[in-house]
């Protein structure tokens, strides 16, 4: 970089940070303020980096091995977000082990900041936002040049997505333990945090269909129509569903432009749909790149993947109303959102065959490949849980569900099962791609983690249907006199062992996510584990021998074949 | 009728007809004749590059 443009460079920054201490000071709550000085600790460390290295990424150049010609893929943003999605995994799950602990244990609720009702959207946020968008970052990168056979198209806005994205990241987390939130599920951070992702995404947008505009392939590969469904879908779901109306410009709180039950159905819209497009959609376009590309095998059926990518498009924005089953909404929107949700059991499962049927042929490869297997339990939940989800959908089904933990088990057997595990194989396929390893430091680790994170699953859901159902059936108990029989609290007390085994499983599936960043870690270091291959075939060199004799003796414990 | 009442009847008639149209063309559109040589090269077009631009 050029001194004039470095000065430049580093005095827009400093503007920038004079500008956002000015609106610390000014700031109408302390929640506004603490963000201002975020910005503002963010544009010291640019002016730094701009005045001290003349290169923003100097040190990590190297380390991240940018392209110098445009014969190489573009990289370095994909290999960022594989170590941005470990990270922030491990801290979603770190967070969601201790809300379950505080469920089982109340005195760990440290008030006010690490209480469960802040701690509870930092959970679903780090793991969804965080992890899922960081895993979807770097692989629809990664894809989208691979299947187009092109460099990345605008490199510094790409590498202004990822960066603005973790800040994005940066200033939800922190809001929420500050108690700056729109309470809205999964769509928390406030109005000025909103316009931000607003900005990152369609800049995320124009990178995606620059790069697919550039491309060599005449073909666009299925796999970059899920990414890109995937990205401009949420742009929708989040400029609609966030629309609302600062009380004041230098403060944090905003009311919504709906109201009442308006508010409630492009709430749930928006929370349905970001099921849909962030976390099935979006994962579904790595299921359809990744699966292949391990198994070594085409996917089964192209034309189904065609299919199944129309249907979700058509079915999926319609269920959102079966989150809204007996209340205000009404009555022939809540059938609506009931028919189209259990319509979409079929899409889901023709995804789910075709992702597994890809192995026919190769299912050997479940027994010699950890990470086919990882991928293998990934579509299997995938399956049990878009057959779970219709049949929650189901008025009568759901006045017994609804509010209860079997939500909670529901949700997590497709956040652990399928989103988590489908992420684990990709990054296990990556990493030793993306830095010209021969491959994993273990194996053998990644297969002791598809085992924590199975039996964490295992514990996790199990016990939470029956926490869900006892609490169901405790809820809408009358006695003879004509009175509920059980008091909420009675309800809580049962389910203290549930809560105690949903705890375990979700330690097992956190310490599966360390043995993987154990693995990480070595494998980045650039070692090789010494261990016995998964599997070999038997050899007894005893037996490799030639018969000395005419004949051989007969032996004493033989016994001859019928 | 009012604006609202007449673009919800559109919607539950033509609109929707429509919409399952387009849906059943689009689903259709990888079954048309001659596509399946495009199809198989879509499939296995990811193997192609296995030497990741180096």
């Amino acid at each position: 970089m050029q001194i004039e443009a470095a000065l430049a460079r580093a005095g827009l920054w400093f503007v920038l940070l004079l500008l956002s201490l000015a609106v610390a000071v000014t700031a109408k709550d302390a929640g506004f303020a603490a963000h201002a000085v975020i910005i503002g600790i963010v544009s010291f460390a640019m002016i730094w980096i701009t005045a001290g290295r003349f290169d923003p990424v100097g040190g990590g150049r190297t380390f991240f091995k940018m392209p110098d010609s445009p014969s190489q893929y573009d990289d370095e943003i994909v290999r960022w977000g594989a170590i941005a999605t470990m990270f922030w995994g491990v801290v979603g799950l770190l967070a969601g082990v201790f809300i379950a602990s505080q469920m089982a244990f109340p005195w760990l609720n440290v008030e006010p900041y690490l209480n469960f009702g802040r701690l509870r959207p930092l959970h679903t946020s780090a793991v969804i936002f965080a992890f899922g968008g960081n895993a979807l970052l770097a692989t629809s990168f990664y894809v989208v040049q691979r299947t187009c056979r092109t460099q990345l198209a605008l490199p510094s806005l790409a590498r202004f997505v990822f960066w603005g994205y973790q800040l994005f990241i940066v200033l939800a987390a922190t809001g929420y333990l500050l108690g700056v939130t729109q309470s809205k599920e999964y769509a928390e951070p406030e109005w000025y945090v909103d316009l931000w992702l607003t900005i990152v995404w369609v800049a995320y947008l124009a990178v995606f269909v620059a790069t697919l505009l550039k491309r060599n392939e005449p073909h666009i590969y299925v796999a970059n129509w899920f990414y890109l469904a995937f990205i401009v879908t949420i742009a929708m779901l989040h400029v609609v569903n966030n629309l609302a109306v600062p009380i004041s410009f230098l403060g944090s709180r905003s009311y919504s432009a709906f109201s009442g039950v308006q508010d409630a159905l492009t709430q749930w819209w928006y929370g349905h749909n970001a099921v849909g497009f962030f976390l099935t959609a979006g994962f579904l376009a790595m299921m359809y790149y990744f699966v292949p590309k391990q198994a070594e095998r085409p996917i089964y059926s192209y034309r189904l993947s065609i299919i199944h990518f129309w249907s979700l498009i058509f079915l999926y924005i319609w269920a959102g109303p079966h989150h809204l089953h007996y209340t205000a909404l009404p009555d022939w929107a809540q059938t609506l959102g009931m028919v189209f949700s259990v319509m979409l059991w079929m899409p889901s499962w023709g995804g789910m065959i075709n992702g597994l049927m890809t192995l026919n042929g190769a299912w050997d490869k479940v027994r010699t490949d950890p990470i086919i297997r990882m991928m293998v339990m990934a579509l299997a939940f995938y399956g049990m849980s878009t057959f779970e989800g219709p049949m929650l959908s189901i008025k009568s089904v759901n006045s017994l569900s609804h509010y209860t933990d079997w939500t909670i088990g529901h949700v997590h057997s497709g956040a652990l099962g399928w989103n988590g595990m489908i992420t684990f194989a990709c990054l296990y396929y990556l990493f030793p791609r993306l830095w010209g390893r021969e491959r994993m430091y273990s194996l053998r680790m990644i297969n002791w983690h598809f085992w924590l994170a199975t039996l964490g699953i295992v514990f996790y859901a199990a016990s939470m249907w029956v926490a869900g159902i006892t609490q169901g059936l405790m809820w809408r108990e009358y006695g003879p006199d004509g009175y509920l029989v059980n008091s909420f609290a009675d309800t809580v007390a049962a389910l203290h062992p549930m809560f105690i085994m949903r705890m375990t499983g979700g330690l097992l599936y956190l310490s599966g996510a360390l043995v993987m960043t154990f693995n990480v870690w070595m494998t980045l270091a650039g070692k090789l584990r010494d261990e016995a291959p998964m599997t070999s075939p038997s050899y007894d060199p005893a037996k490799d021998k030639p018969i000395v004799g005419s004949r051989p003796a007969a032996h004493p414990d033989s016994v001859p074949a019928e | 009728m009012t604006f609202y009442e007449e673009l919800r009847h559109f919607a539950d008639s033509f609109g929707l007809a429509a919409m399952l149209l387009f849906y059943f063309l689009l689903c259709l559109w990888p079954f048309r004749p001659g596509a399946k040589r495009r199809i198989n090269k879509a499939a296995h077009s990811i193997f192609e590059d296995q030497t990741d631009g180096k």
